[in-house]
């Protein structure tokens, strides 16, 4: 199929994605969309997992390159485990750094942006973005992936510090629902994970039980 | 390139020993480097009840482990050595183990290897297999992504084969039903696709054990040999060639 699509940036399969972190009062919510594309014109799977475990606590949002970011955030995931022999867990911001070491020392190589969140006992709950040259950023809610740009209105209006975690729960469905409606290499279901000290809880909401809005 | 233990990794990068000999081949020999073949392949796999399998026209179902089976699509000798490779390396850890390996240790290692070739290893493969944990079926692209799901098609067939699996598959599919499904899906990539042809080769494995059934379906079989007489002949005319001896020398062979 591949050599079918050519003149595409990403090499291989793309995430082609919409992807999302939000903080809330008292956790975190990451969510993404399910489609994975080829050149932009053929969706190879419908059902591909963006949301990536790398710790008890913490979450990793991939986009770009699926080849890339599923090497990455394995290379992450496996020295985020040699925590196992500290007494406490690692801080968000410990992930966040691995991936922003990994993409930032092969930047030439390397084709993926990813969102970390997740609860750590010393701050609480955190949203970190590593960009596609490594740069590490903090911030309250984020956005990525192509889907994105359609959305940025929607969360600049809508999202609020602070809210509960129903309203944060909605506020995600809502703009990947937006997201997924308008870019085409968006789609298939919607997958959330809202982290908090408790623990973590996984919500996916089918393509036909997303919110649908006036002009649809 | 030989790894006595499947854990130790090589080193980083290409392996660009062979290079100057391929060069000084190529200069000494007269020899030409082979041109890489491509399979131009339909190949498909689908889960059903608890068990899965797989099945393909014009290439191999390439043997894994006795619980976990292979195919490729893309550059023929790439799906070739990868799958030999794998193979090796998941032989080792059974030795090692004593156990049989799981599927998604074959998936990983795919993964790992093809990642590590940044694509110039023109790999497409299904793997499929059972083991402790269950029935497993997972696409590797060349580049190294990795995706798990219940039924898939690769190979240069394979939007005709996938559009027959998504009206087709079912979740609590029967043996004979997923057979049969696997099977029109490959029929519609043999009839739709250029580079697909001939028989159908179906892999069924399950918890008891694997039955690779070659072919589960043969095309209609052309003749090419035609009796004497077939054709008449019209006229005849022999010319004998006029041969003289230029040179004769004989070398006595020495024994003893």
């Amino acid at each position: 199929m591949e050599r079918r699509c050519t003149g595409s940036e990403v090499k291989g399969v793309s995430t082609g994605t919409t992807i999302l972190a939000a903080i809330y009062d008292g956790g975190v919510v990451i969510g993404s969309d399910s489609r994975a594309s080829i050149g932009g014109e053929y969706v190879s799977s419908k059902t591909i997992n963006k949301v990536i475990q790398v710790h008890d606590r913490i979450f990793c949002c991939m986009s770009g390159s699926l080849a890339d970011a599923q090497a990455v955030t394995k290379a992450a995931k496996f020295q985020l485990s040699f925590h196992r022999f500290m007494e406490r867990p690692p801080l968000v911001i410990a992930a966040a750094t691995i991936m922003k070491e990994l993409c930032y020392k092969n930047k030439e190589d390397l084709q993926a942006g990813f969102i970390t969140a997740g609860w750590d006992h010393r701050h609480g709950p955190q949203v970190y973005v590593v960009s596609l040259g490594g740069m590490l950023v903090s911030q309250p809610v984020t956005i990525g992936g192509s889907g994105s740009t359609y959305i940025y209105g929607y969360v600049d209006a809508k999202y609020k510090p602070n809210m509960s975690r129903e309203e944060c729960l909605q506020f995600a469905t809502n703009a990947l629902a937006l997201a997924m409606g308008r870019d085409n290499v968006s789609g298939g279901v919607a997958h959330l994970a809202v982290i908090s000290e408790t623990g973590v809880e996984h919500v996916v909401v089918p393509g036909n039980k997303l919110p649908r809005f006036n002009h649809e | 390139m030989a790894l006595s233990s499947v854990l130790q990794s090589p080193a980083p990068g290409f392996n660009f020993d062979n290079a100057a000999r391929n060069a000084a081949l190529g200069r000494n020999d007269g020899g030409h480097t082979p041109k890489p073949l491509k399979t131009g392949t339909t190949i498909a796999g689908s889960g059903f009840q608890g068990e899965w399998w797989a099945d393909k026209a014009c290439a191999k179902i390439h043997y894994i482990s006795p619980n976990i089976y292979c195919c490729g699509a893309g550059t023929a000798a790439d799906t070739e050595k990868t799958t030999d490779l794998l193979s090796s390396n998941l032989t080792i850890f059974s030795l090692n183990s004593g156990r049989n390996p799981r599927v998604v240790m074959a998936a990983n290692i795919l993964q790992d290897m093809l990642y590590r070739y940044r694509g110039q290893i023109g790999a497409n493969l299904i793997l499929g297999g059972v083991d402790c944990t269950g029935n497993h079926l997972y696409k590797v692209g060349p580049y190294g992504s990795v995706d798990k799901t219940a039924y898939l098609s690769m190979g240069s067939g394979d939007l005709a084969a996938l559009g027959i699996l998504e009206d087709g598959f079912k979740p609590d599919l029967e043996m004979e039903q997923a057979k049969d499904l696997v099977r029109a899906a490959i029929q519609a990539g043999i009839m739709s696709d250029l580079g697909s042809g001939n028989n159908i080769d179906i892999c069924v494995i399950t918890r008891d054990g694997v039955d690779y059934i070659r072919p589960y379906q043969e095309s209609e079989t052309i003749k090419y040999k035609y009796r004497p007489g077939t054709t008449r002949v019209l006229t005849e005319k022999v010319v004998p060639l006029k041969l003289e001896v230029v040179h004769e020398s004989v070398k006595k062979m020495v024994t003893g």
